[in-house]
């Protein structure tokens, strides 16, 4: 799972896509997760740096981790292959 | 180190030009209490769902109304209106504030009695009244508000057969201006059929003709309405006094103010759009005091008020089930509480607020009920924080009609509490159990064995 190599981001939670010119925000957890992602991080090293920094439980995440990553998808900011 | 609070990623498209003058909520502020009674202690002792009833709110409410009227008018009395809400407690709240009892079946008239209200203080409406109702209504002087030709011929009949003279008033249906035209009710004034049901009664002699009723709609939304339904009250009233020399006691304009509640399909919310009591009492009392009445002469004015009293004072609070994601791509909640409790959320859209603090991302979301069927949808667009299984919501101005049309369906109907004006917290209605609900049912003898 990959961020496509042209969104940009910023540290504040504002991402944009410069092929589509679509803008998003993000929450602190989704922005961490993509910037995550941007490092090419796989999700076990995701899930352990959230686990070990916010207070969830592990299938909590997990659901809502995949949830997150349809998302991604739905709004074409991630590489399927 | 202690670590961060979890919130759900999110992520939202922005999406601009769509805004309206009015821009889009960004920030909700949770409830946390309800008259000062913390609504995590209220679920945790209660359960969820539950209903809460503040009777501060109920008693703030019928006192307002009260004052909106009687500073206008002379003479005022409230009836409640027991299919509004019949909860005992919530009845004997405006009983204890001086308010009458206004029923529309044997049921309910049963329960005003139960609930301590004298029989001449009940105002007996509905179109259905039964023989023995009528009897029981005659015997104890209840005011008996003929529907429709039948009753009036089996009330005449039965008022000869128990050698009484019983109070009755006739209810009119009449144009006034809104549509649809409520023209169910008793008897129609612009075709001549609710004067024509007056000469009746007067030429019987049998029966004591005391008032006019009337109950032109529900959720109105344009006071003139009320106006019109005043006037044309005013004029039976006076070509009454006229032809029989008497006057009307009492003018009944019955029910049909609105909450705030927002309804479906509406472009602004309910607060700002609804008239508020004042603006009701102005536009009836003015029509009546300025009709031409002596002073003397002027008739006692009845409301049977009942949504307006109560929806604010109930709140139902409840807990996210569980959140998933729809075929295109929208947020789905599930609460433990549906159109089975919530009927309301059939006519409205129902504010609901989250019961703890969230950061200030929010999404769009429909909220569902926990019934396993397509119906039971709460809100069908709606936009929350980031909710998650296990948090609670509050929804607001639940008070009318779904402690009364609230189904028993697929889950049991849940406690209702009532805090007190000393935040005392008291259940008034406990959560169903199974034995209750099969407590009427009788299972043949072929039946008793199931042998699976």
């Amino acid at each position: 799972m990959k961020l496509k190599s042209n969104i940009a981001t910023s540290e504040t939670g504002f991402i944009f896509n410069p092929s589509t010119g679509d803008s998003f925000s993000a929450n602190a957890v989704g922005m961490e997760i993509i910037s995550l992602l941007k490092k090419n991080k796989p999700l076990n090293e995701i899930k352990k740096h959230i686990l070990d920094k916010y207070n969830v439980d592990e299938a909590v995440f997990e659901k809502d981790y995949d949830d997150y990553i349809a998302q991604l998808q739905f709004y074409n900011l991630i590489d399927t292959m | 180190m202690d670590k961060l609070r979890y919130e759900r990623p999110s992520i939202k498209q922005m999406n601009a030009g769509l805004m309206n003058q009015y821009g889009l909520k960004t920030e909700y502020a949770p409830v946390l209490d309800i008259d000062g009674v913390p609504v995590k202690k209220i679920i945790s002792e209660y359960g969820s769902p539950v209903f809460v009833i503040s009777e501060r709110q109920l008693r703030r409410n019928y006192q307002n109304a009260v004052r909106a009227f009687k500073t206008r008018y002379p003479k005022v009395q409230f009836a409640w209106s027991y299919k509004t809400n019949y909860l005992d407690s919530v009845c004997r709240v405006f009983h204890q504030e001086g308010s009458w009892a206004e029923v529309v079946s044997r049921f309910e008239y049963q329960k005003a009695l139960r609930n301590g209200v004298p029989g001449k203080k009940i105002v007996f409406n509905g179109p259905d009244k039964r023989e023995e109702d009528i009897i029981t209504a005659i015997k104890n002087d209840s005011l008996l508000h003929i529907d429709h030709f039948d009753e009036l011929y089996l009330t005449l009949e039965l008022a000869e057969k128990l050698n009484k003279k019983p109070r009755v008033a006739i209810r009119v249906n009449m144009d006034t201006g809104i549509y649809p035209m409520w023209d169910r009710f008793g008897f129609n004034y612009e075709n001549g059929q609710a004067w024509n049901a007056i000469n009746k009664i007067m030429a019987s002699g049998k029966l004591e003709f005391t008032g006019l009723h009337t109950h032109i709609g529900t959720f109105m939304l344009v006071t003139s309405a009320y106006a019109a339904a005043a006037s044309k009250l005013c004029d039976l009233a006076y070509n009454f006094r006229i032809k029989f020399n008497k006057n009307i006691e009492y003018i009944d304009i019955g029910g049909g103010f609105p909450s705030t509640n927002t309804l479906k399909g509406s472009y602004l919310q309910g607060v700002d759009t609804v008239p508020s009591i004042d603006e009701f009492a102005e536009a009836i009392t003015n029509t009546i005091v300025n009709y031409g009445f002596k002073p003397e002469d002027l008739p006692t004015l009845i409301l049977e008020t009942g949504r307006a009293l109560v929806d604010d004072a109930a709140f139902l609070l409840g807990t996210v089930l569980a959140t998933k994601r729809l075929s295109d791509g929208r947020r789905a909640t599930i609460m433990d509480f549906g159109v089975n409790l919530l009927f309301t959320s059939y006519w409205y859209d129902h504010e609901i607020s989250p019961a703890q603090e969230f950061t200030q991302n929010s999404e769009d979301m429909v909220v569902y009920g926990p019934l396993c069927m397509n119906i039971d949808v709460v809100r069908e667009n709606i936009n929350l924080p980031l909710l998650q299984k296990g948090d609670n919501v509050v929804v607001h101005k639940v008070g009318a009609y779904n402690m009364t049309q609230w189904q028993q369906f697929i889950t049991m109907r849940p406690k209702v509490i009532l805090i007190d004006m000393q935040r005392n917290v008291h259940i008034i209605r406990e959560t169903e159990t199974l034995d209750y609900i099969t407590e009427l049912e009788k299972v043949p003898q072929h039946l008793t064995e199931t042998n699976l």
